[in-house]
């Protein structure tokens, strides 16, 4: 069972937007969608590297800022033509509260 | 059977034979010689070809299977030599074959000026794919090609190898281009056009030499103008091949002679294409030569026929550039003109009239309605009654909405839809009713739209009106896959519907996504803050990144960081500021913009605020180096301290900058003004450009410098600074008003002509409502975007939500 830890309040994320946490394996890109749903992705597009949680949002997908490039929030996978996948962390709403995998600050899983 | 031999597998004979095996299958044997190692493909679909929109394959017409389903004997790659009349037989240059009946079909040869160099490697004709081949393998990309030639052939070869990276020069002898088929004002649009998609045009050019060691380097002309050249495309004219007739003294004037019903001096022998000449008529375009080939058919079964040309309308087969003409456009005695013009939308449309009755058609950027004239031309109707709106076209007469379904509804069922095979509409809906219910069904029963394709928007209307909503066109293309609705659509439909969200135009429009996309949202949020300044608030997620942070983001994931300096002008006291802010913040690099600025490249972004907030406390501000708005205003030093300047252009520079900072447009907006025309400043490749003289500012605008390089072009001169502002202000808010999302100013001025943005801001009223309705919009936006987001409440939003490496540390 997967054990979840706070990492802010919802509101702190805009919607439509996305702020980046810093983890043991990187930085994950937190996204709120305009109804509220969020997605956590590793912050780093497997094309060229770029930076997702400055990407725009729209529905459940987020275009990398660098070279357009669209991913699925909820699979982490590239979409159209374009092949590759980012990875995705289980991650949840509380009353107002942002909790996302504790995966995330186990020292052991650094890459 | 009988034995018939056909000499060319051509576009004429090609149809002669599918009439022939139609009407009556097995009653004559048919050997087909052709110099080409291949058969019948579609000659008019040569240009796609060159531009690399299609291949060989696509364009060919009859395959090996439909010659071997036909029992044809192909010999292919076997040009006949001889003709032997007396034994009724053709030699090739390895065979031969005894006819009942022969067909010449040889075509046209391309004509070659002989002038000196005209034999050099790298001089290529265009005329079938050997020709188009050469080119392509030429490799014209970032080459020099010239042109010889401003016909329609010529004219689709330039665009063709333009597709490819050439750099394009067209040379015509001519005052304007296609003069055959076009009038001055036409071709003089036409020219426009072209020159705007960077060919060059050079009119009144007569070829003097090919100049070059080993192959061509350059085209001379008779006024010393020599154009650079590794590639020339010899493209003024073609002559009818009648060599093999002559041989066989055939009777021969400029074609070979036929009679009506396409037989030659011999009664055994029939010619029919371009190589022929009838009733002292010779023939280039391809629906009399089809017009040949059924008249031939029923000759060659007996039947009594007669071949009778009938006037033909021309199209040219270049993306963007919309031609039609048709008939006889002299001047002369008894004869009348309607003209209508539209200079803003590039749009010319004349017809030219005689006795009340139309005789000649040319139009020009939009040609809608030129099949519904073309068959008033034919008809010889009696337009007396509708003289006063006929320039309006078919909508008009009647008072019925001008919706193009209602155009092509009225037209009648004779008239004529697909010029190159005589199909008219008719005939489609009769296709339609009979089953055909796609595009390509249609092509295949009845063959409109099959050869150069321009008819086919108005076949798929003719299909529409026909099936009602059992039929889906394609639509012209939408912002993005989220919508069908244009760019220009959904800007009309935010004014007109009073749209003032990006969910709303999204809800209202039916957008098909949820969200948008990345190219939808920025346009929507730019088109509804431009369109209502006080009440739409700019939607940040809506933005690109950069424009989202106020900072260029580098490949690194790191920011640029430009402050503003105004006209270029700085102190010891802001670089001082600037040389602490890149110690402070460990910039990797600080570099000199082209725009008179300074660059601090490899800012983190947590860092943003803070350096953002130490550069405020010096006085600098945002230069806005990442926005689709007023980036700078480049200036020289001007009177000064120069001594040639004529006037302040520094200071202007400044006033211009200080009136147009933080404001958003389509595209990014950069102005240049110099203080004499030295143009120290760079101002004529600037969005806006002004130079300085001795009696005022003379402003320019629609440059570029960056994948296209374009001079200024001028839209007016004053002698006081105070209009110059005015002007320049009002041109930015007449491009912010109405030119698309991401297009510069030289696109947009491009696409609705310099001449309408000239009246605009040249009527005084006009032009102070455009000024007056910039403050409106920079009351709120004139300001700047890093004081707001350094605040204490901002700042924090920039470093990361939560540092889990810190948990895992304790």
């Amino acid at each position: 069972m997967t054990i979840f830890v706070d990492i802010g309040a919802l509101d702190d994320i805009p919607r439509q937007g996305a702020r980046v946490i810093r983890t043991a394996q990187g930085c994950v890109a937190v996204f709120r969608t305009l109804d509220d749903r969020v997605f956590a992705l590793d912050d780093r597009c497997p094309h060229k590297g770029g930076p997702l949680s400055e990407g725009m949002v729209h529905g459940d997908r987020v275009t990398c800022p660098l070279h357009n490039w669209v991913f699925d929030m909820n699979s982490g996978a590239a979409q159209g033509a374009d092949e590759g996948a980012v990875r995705t962390w289980p991650v949840r709403v509380e009353r107002g509260r942002v909790l996302i995998s504790a995966e995330l600050v186990s020292r052991s899983n650094a890459a | 059977m009988k034995k018939l031999v056909v000499i060319g597998a051509g576009m004429a004979s090609g149809r002669l034979l599918e009439q022939l095996f139609e009407a009556a299958p097995g009653e004559w044997h048919v050997t087909l010689f052709n110099a080409e190692p291949r058969g019948n493909y579609n000659r008019l679909m040569l240009s796609p070809v060159l531009s690399g929109e299609k291949t060989y394959e696509q364009i060919v017409t009859h395959d090996a299977d439909w010659y071997a389903a036909h029992g044809v004997d192909c010999r292919f790659g076997e040009p006949v030599v001889r003709i032997d009349r007396a034994n009724r037989a053709v030699y090739s240059n390895t065979g031969g074959a005894p006819y009942d009946a022969l067909v010449i079909a040889t075509g046209s040869a391309p004509f070659i000026i002989p002038v000196p160099g005209s034999d050099l490697p790298g001089v290529v004709t265009y005329r079938d794919l050997e020709d188009t081949n050469a080119m392509i393998e030429a490799g014209v990309a970032g080459k020099d090609a010239v042109v010889v030639g401003g016909g329609l052939l010529g004219l689709e070869a330039a665009a063709g190898m333009a597709a490819r990276g050439a750099s394009v020069t067209v040379v015509h002898l001519m005052g304007h281009l296609m003069e055959r088929q076009l009038d001055p004002a036409a071709g003089y649009l036409l020219q426009r056009d072209l020159e705007r998609r960077g060919i060059k045009v050079h009119c009144k050019g007569a070829t003097k030499a090919i100049l070059g060691h080993d192959r061509a380097e350059a085209v001379l002309l008779e006024d010393g103008t020599v154009h650079a050249a590794d590639l020339v495309c010899m493209a003024v004219g073609i002559r009818p091949e009648v060599r093999l007739a002559n041989d066989a003294h055939l009777e021969v004037e400029r074609g070979i002679v036929v009679d009506d019903a396409l037989r030659t001096s011999d009664p055994h022998i029939f010619a029919l294409g371009e190589c022929v000449e009838h009733r002292s008529q010779v023939f280039g375009l391809v629906a009399p030569l089809y017009d040949q080939a059924k008249v031939l058919a029923r000759t060659l079964l007996g039947e009594e026929a007669a071949f009778r040309p009938v006037q033909t309308a021309t199209k040219l087969k270049v993306t963007g550039c919309d031609l039609y003409s048709a008939g006889d456009f002299a001047e002369g005695e008894g004869r009348e003109d309607i003209v209508f013009r539209d200079p803003g939308r590039g749009i010319y449309k004349r017809l030219v009239l005689e006795n009340d009755r139309i005789v000649g058609v040319v139009m020009y950027g939009d040609t809608a309605d030129g099949n519904w004239f073309y068959g008033l031309m034919k008809d010889e109707t009696d337009i007396g009654e509708m003289r006063d709106t006929l320039i309006f076209g078919p909508a008009f007469q009647g008072g019925t909405t001008l919706d193009p379904m209602a155009a092509v509804a009225a037209l009648p069922p004779e008239a004529e839809i697909c010029g190159c095979n005589g199909v008219c509409k008719g005939t489609i809906v009769d296709a339609v009713l009979g089953g055909a219910h796609t595009l390509d069904a249609v092509r295949a029963c009845t063959k409109a739209s099959g050869s150069c394709g321009t008819c086919t928007g108005l076949v798929e209307q003719v299909m529409k009106l026909t099936l009602g909503d059992g039929f889906v066109a394609p639509v012209p293309a939408g912002i993005c896959k989220c919508t069908d609705h244009s760019h220009e659509d959904v800007r009309r439909l935010i004014r007109s519907m009073g749209l003032k969200s990006i969910p709303a135009v999204m809800q209202e429009l039916g957008w098909k996504t949820v969200g948008g996309c990345h190219s939808c949202r920025p346009a929507l949020n730019y088109y509804l803050l431009a369109e209502y300044p006080l009440d739409y608030r700019d939607d940040r997620q809506s933005r690109f990144v950069n424009e989202r942070n106020h900072a260029n983001i580098q490949k690194d994931g790191t920011y640029s960081v430009v402050p503003r300096m105004w006209g270029g002008v700085t102190t010891p006291g802001e670089l001082r500021a600037i040389a602490d802010a890149a110690e402070k913040y460990a910039v990797p690099m600080v570099k000199v913009t082209g725009g008179q600025r300074i660059d601090l490249l490899g800012v983190r972004k947590e860092d943003l605020p803070h350096i953002w907030a130490d550069l405020n406390a010096a006085g600098l501000v945002s230069g806005h180096a990442y926005s689709k708005g007023l980036r700078t205003v480049k200036t020289c030093v001007g009177s000064e301290f120069c001594r040639f300047g004529t006037q302040d252009s520094t200071g202007l520079g400044i006033r211009l900058e200080k009136l147009l900072w933080g404001s958003w447009t389509p595209h990014k907006v950069k102005l240049g003004v110099s203080g004499c025309p030295r143009n120290c400043a760079e101002a004529t490749c600037k969005d806006v450009g002004v130079i300085c003289v001795d009696s005022g500012y003379q402003i320019s605008v629609a440059g570029a410098a960056g994948m296209e390089v374009k001079e200024t072009e001028p839209l007016a001169s004053t002698p006081s600074e105070d209009e110059a502002v005015e002007i320049i202000t009002a041109f930015i808010q007449l491009y912010r008003e109405h030119a698309r999302y991401l297009d510069r100013p030289y696109k947009w001025v491009a696409k609705v002509g310099l001449d309408w943005v000239k009246a605009q801001v040249a009527d005084l009223p006009t032009r102070r409502a455009l000024v007056e309705r910039f403050e409106v919009s920079q009351s709120v936006y004139r300001r700047d975007p890093w004081a707001e987001h350094s605040t204490t409440t901002e700042t924090p939003k920039w470093a990361p939500l939560a540092d889990l490496t810190l948990e895992a540390a304790e």
